[in-house]
């Protein structure tokens, strides 16, 4: 053998390895893996088959409501014009099953990503422990796990969900993890005083006054699963990353525009209404979110 | 020792890992702050502190900024696990009790208020008050009921509905006072309440709070930096260096009588008219006639000084029941007055 030209040869066979250990867990556990996929499953096809089997026009209201609703008569206006822009560029459906697929996302990293920073702010080990493999999960490029997620949960929207669940799940552990450290001390140190336990200061004191940033870090997990839809249709995920990538195979420049396009106006409408649930009733001058909006605007039409 | 209310025994605290090893080393070898921050890496926070507050009394702390005073109020509601030490409470062992008599014990028999208030921004002056009817489960027309008075003791009636940050700082501080009266508790602990106050309403508040507490008769732990502020305020005061206390008195023991040099730097600026009683200054007849200029015995410095404008000869001082019972010369006055 060339001595000059050893790494001629494979000496590490951990492609070989990593290939038998899969197929290996495939054969033995593949079960675990297909039970974890029934609840993400349920929540997922309940919102696809009512986002689009409901008439678009009834769904497009509901949006504009729930954006007036969350902030203000302008987002209102905003989400008209996208939703609607969405609408006449022919990508409605695809855009509804892109926003179940990222309302899926979202509610599985908020289930688990909340519980978990709490977790976290409250044990500083845990935190240690966690924070390498938050790491991970975010720079470990999203091609690499594809193919065991694929070989594990097969393709569709259901591994679709699973593979922006792992992207995106960070930022709000992170952030809640940062909101409820930096409550300030005293404030804690009241509840206490008074006699709370430690459930009653974490849900009457601590959660409520980490809100915005727990918000802040629902919004970036938000946004990140609309950064994954591109990526995610090449498992065979539908809606408009679907179509941006259908569009670059077959060099179909206006049909990888419109999904780009649907994408840019969807990602405007959740940013925004995600963030403005964020807000506190303390910076819309203490008016209570059913003072507001439409609900308001019944309620004072009741009144009189 | 039955009427008092509050009453530590000997309590320490030392933070850091190595705390219990920390203790042992002070009590065999009394080592010092520095030594043990050296030799284990803790910090001392309180040394061997004893003190009893009895019932219905207003008791200062005094001491600068890391002292230990905070540390050592918050043992009494044991916010702060001390290292070693006895803590009794309205009859009940503080430092040994169960999770749930602890919070029972915080919530119905002992009041807080902070130096920067912590009110909850999230909730309304109402919700901020009724905190602690609400963690024991109180139903929410009664507590409404017990904010509302509190609050109206604190002359805010009208603001149940509103938040904290629409409200001044004086203000707020009045919620916070009403905060710790809702449940009606039987001591009040206030760390610091009127230190970041700007002083017009920082004196208005010292007032609101006496004559309060005239008609209450809470036993208090009041801690404070400033000298003065534990003069007008304390039945007693113990004053707190570097983590130990170093004398408990009456302000006019602490006054006329400093223990040590680090006492008589403080007590050095204050007026002493107002604290100095007669009977500290005056001397015995010892079968002198009495003179025909006389004082009462609950007389203040201040009186006697007025009288001494015109006429320097000795006064008489006469009892409750009229009977002469020593002589005020003009130096023993003027003495007392110098310090």
């Amino acid at each position: 053998m060339d001595l000059w030209n050893i790494f001629d040869k494979e000496w590490i066979p951990i492609g070989v390895w990593v290939e038998s250990a899969l197929q290996w867990v495939v054969v033995n556990f593949r079960f675990i893996f297909q039970a974890i996929k029934v609840p993400f499953d349920i929540v997922l096809t309940a919102l696809e088959d009512g986002l689009t089997e409901a008439p678009d026009l009834l769904i497009l209201a509901l949006i504009v409501l729930i954006a007036w609703q969350a902030g203000g008569r302008r987002l209102g206006i905003i989400a008209a014009v996208c939703m609607t822009a969405i609408g006449l560029m022919g990508a409605w459906e695809e855009s509804m099953t892109t926003l179940s697929i990222v309302l899926t996302c979202v509610v599985f990293c908020s289930l688990i990503g909340i519980p978990l920073g709490v977790l976290a702010a409250k044990r500083d080990r845990f935190w240690m422990v966690l924070q390498p493999a938050l790491d991970l999960m975010q720079t470990i490029p999203s091609f690499v796990y594809l193919v065991p997620i694929v070989m594990l949960f097969s393709i569709g929207n259901v591994s679709g969900v699973i593979v922006t669940f792992i992207y995106a799940l960070p930022p709000v552990v992170r952030l809640t993890n940062l909101g409820i450290r930096q409550v300030r001390p005293d404030m804690v140190e009241a509840a206490r005083a008074f006699g709370a336990s430690n459930r009653q200061t974490l849900y009457k004191v601590e959660l409520p006054l980490a809100l915005p940033t727990i918000m802040a870090g629902v919004n970036q997990t938000i946004m990140m699963a609309l950064s994954m839809v591109v990526v995610s249709s090449m498992i065979s995920v539908t809606g408009l990353g679907q179509m941006v990538l259908r569009g670059i195979g077959r060099l179909d420049m206006g049909l990888a525009t419109v999904g780009g396009l649907g994408i840019v106006f969807l990602a405007i409408v959740i940013d925004r209404v995600s963030q403005s649930f964020g807000q506190s009733s303390r910076d819309r001058n203490h008016q209570k979110w059913y003072e507001t909006g439409p609900i308001g605007a019944v309620r004072t039409l009741v009144r009189k | 020792m039955s009427e008092a209310q509050i009453e530590c025994r000997d309590l320490w605290k030392i933070y850091g890992k190595r705390s219990d090893e920390a203790m042992q080393a002070v009590l065999s070898q009394g080592l010092s702050k520095e030594e043990v921050r050296d030799r284990f890496g803790c910090v001392l926070g309180v040394r061997n502190a004893s003190f009893s507050v009895r019932k219905g009394e207003i008791f200062c702390i005094m001491g600068l900024s890391g002292s230990g005073k905070s540390t050592l109020v918050r043992h009494v509601n044991r916010l702060i696990e001390p290292t070693a030490g006895e803590i009794h409470v309205a009859g009940k062992r503080v430092d040994t009790m169960g999770e749930e008599a602890l919070r029972q014990l915080r919530a119905e028999t002992i009041g807080m208020v902070f130096q920067h208030m912590a009110l909850w921004p999230h909730r309304t002056l109402g919700e901020n008050v009724g905190f602690g009817l609400e963690v024991r489960g109180v139903p929410l027309a009664e507590r409404r009921k017990s904010a509302e008075a509190a609050l109206e003791s604190m002359e805010l009636a009208g603001w149940i509905d509103h938040y904290p940050d629409q409200l001044s700082g004086g203000m707020q501080q009045r919620v916070g006072l009403a905060r710790a009266l809702a449940a009606d508790p039987e001591i009040l602990l206030m760390d610091e309440p009127f230190s970041a106050l700007d002083p017009l309403i920082r004196r208005q508040l010292q007032d609101q709070f006496l004559s309060l507490s005239e008609h209450m008769h809470k036993t208090t732990l009041f801690i404070t930096h400033d000298l003065d502020e534990a003069i007008r305020m304390g039945d007693h005061i113990a004053i707190m260096n570097d983590g130990e206390i170093v004398q408990v008195g009456t302000p006019e023991e602490i006054v006329t009588n400093p223990v040590n040099d680090y006492v008589a730097d403080f007590v050095e600026g204050i007026s002493r008219i107002g604290l100095i009683s007669v009977e500290t200054i005056m001397e015995p007849l010892d079968g002198r006639d009495p003179t025909s200029r006389q004082i009462r015995i609950d007389a203040e410095l201040g009186q006697i000084i007025d009288s001494f404008m015109d006429d320097q000869s000795p006064l008489t001082v006469r009892d409750r029941e009229n009977t002469p019972v020593g002589l005020i010369t003009i130096k023993a006055a003027l003495k007392a007055l110098r310090g």
